[in-house]
């Protein structure tokens, strides 16, 4: 790997324009969720409270960008006929190697996500980052590209979580050292609405705790972003 | 070698799949001890959980607060470890704690394994019963504390493997739920009863406690799990409760 990347470094910049656009396309231009419309499966269904999506996120940012760095320093040898496979094998080393250190470090927050961890296996974010950009690229910028699609797919995740826990349990954070009671019916809330005069009116959403509300949120994303981005418009 | 050849694929697949099984081998063989060690405490807090408010280390201190030393001393100290049978016998070939709910629960009644728990806090004594069920997307289980009347519950605790966050998943994060159970009866008029878990609110206040509003799968699947978790102890608790009664008549 380190050969590589003294290679690498002599052709071409660690952080040039092509480096910095591939880390920065999948934020906006070409984001996993708004744009490319992957990895929508896993948005709808972790992202009922935030922690989970923060944790999420972060190891798909983990698993996406090693397995884009893995897959790319393999490609000359990879041999075409089993190259989805090969890739699954990559990816799914990746996920158990996370399990592992879970395991091994946090236990309690491994038990909470267990069923999230073993779904990044099935994101189809990775595998399509794999196969549309790793197969053809330098490792180190496939590495990049990979992060950059993790991050992208971890900012929508966390944005979606964010809007449902709010409005449909009136709190922030919860199961974290940081959890936040915003709003509700009980004292342990920072706005009490049964004493409040301001927000009597006020009642947690349920639907916003249905993945259903995860679909209508992510449509008032892409709503929004292709509002001001007119490249996005499709005009065919 | 051609690169399109069969052989060269079946070199390359043969290869990867040993270098990365090897691989994966080793790292597990390597934090093994200590996963198993996070899993053995990581259980151990959660029978202890089901007796939040007796743990006499502190006012508010509850059985997630207490680091992982502590956790380990009570259980050496305080808790004494019995298994049962389902004819509520005491069996000794097996460690309470080393009772693999998961595979007792696929055995027919007859046959399963019971772990119980008695932990001593200021001459009172608490016995802690697991229950294992189903809940919507997989199994849910807990931990039952009855005081030494083996009637009221002193507590619960309750965990999921892949209940919805933020519904089904509320029977562990949301300590108002197993809260409820603390101070409900099991027995009516000496005939176990359980403790029902009803959608819309409690209607009785001894033998009833809320449901979850949207989890309701989640909610009879507790409701169910407790009345024949707990049912399964029943010959276990008819005797000592005879025993007990004895030992009062005597004195």
């Amino acid at each position: 790997m380190a050969e590589v990347k003294t290679v690498e470094e002599v052709k071409e910049p660690l952080f040039g324009k092509e480096e910095r656009k591939l880390l920065s396309d999948p934020l906006n231009d070409n984001n996993p969720i708004t744009v490319q419309v992957l990895g929508i499966c896993s948005a709808l269904a972790v992202t009922s409270l935030v922690y989970p999506s923060v944790v999420m996120s972060i190891a798909v940012v983990f698993v996406c960008g090693f397995s884009s760095l893995f897959t790319s320093l393999l490609r000359n040898y990879i041999p075409k006929q089993v190259r989805m496979i090969v890739q699954l094998v990559i990816i799914a080393s990746l996920v158990t190697l996370v399990e592992m250190a879970l395991k091994y470090l946090n236990y309690p927050v491994y038990k909470q996500l267990s069923v999230y961890i073993g779904l990044i296996i099935t994101n189809c974010i990775v595998m399509g980052r794999l196969e549309a950009f790793a197969m053809a690229n330098k490792p180190w910028r496939s590495f990049l590209d990979g992060l950059g699609n993790g991050v992208g797919y971890g900012v929508i995740l966390i944005a979606v979580g964010f809007v449902r826990e709010l409005f449909g349990k009136g709190s922030l954070f919860a199961g974290s050292p940081i959890e936040m009671k915003l709003i509700g019916a009980t004292s342990e809330y920072m706005i009490n609405t049964t004493q409040s005069t301001w927000f009597g009116w006020y009642a947690n959403n349920n639907l916003m705790v249905l993945p259903a509300a995860a679909m209508f949120i992510i449509g008032v994303m892409i709503w929004i972003q292709r509002s001001y981005n007119t490249k996005l418009v499709d005009i065919s | 070698m051609d690169r399109n050849s069969t052989n060269y694929v079946l070199l390359f697949v043969v290869s990867m799949t040993v270098i990365v099984a090897l691989m994966l081998t080793g790292i597990r063989q390597a934090t093994k001890a200590q996963a198993e060690q996070n899993e053995d405490i990581f259980n151990k807090r959660a029978v202890l959980a089901a007796v939040n408010d007796y743990l006499g280390m502190g006012e508010g201190v509850k059985a997630d607060d207490l680091t992982d030393e502590q956790v380990l001393e009570i259980f050496e100290s305080k808790v004494e470890q019995i298994s049962l049978n389902t004819s509520g016998q005491e069996v000794d070939n097996v460690m309470a704690e080393d009772i693999d709910m998961a595979k007792e629960k696929k055995k027919p009644v007859e046959e399963r394994t019971l772990p119980l728990f008695k932990y001593e806090y200021e001459g009172n004594t608490f016995f802690i019963l697991a229950v294992r069920g189903n809940g919507l997307w997989d199994e849910i289980w807990g931990n039952i504390a009855l005081k030494s009347d083996i009637n009221t519950i002193a507590g619960a605790s309750f965990d999921h493997k892949g209940e919805t966050p933020g519904l089904g998943a509320e029977i562990k994060d949301n300590p108002t739920f197993s809260n409820n159970f603390q101070g409900k009866e099991i027995f009516r008029e000496g005939e176990f009863v359980s403790v029902k878990v009803r959608k819309g609110g409690a209607q009785d206040p001894v033998y009833e406690v809320d449901g979850i509003s949207g989890a309701t799968v989640t909610a009879d699947g507790v409701d169910k799990m407790l009345r024949e978790g707990i049912a399964l102890y029943l010959p276990y608790l008819e005797t000592i409760k005879g025993e007990n009664m004895e030992s009062m008549l005597q004195e």
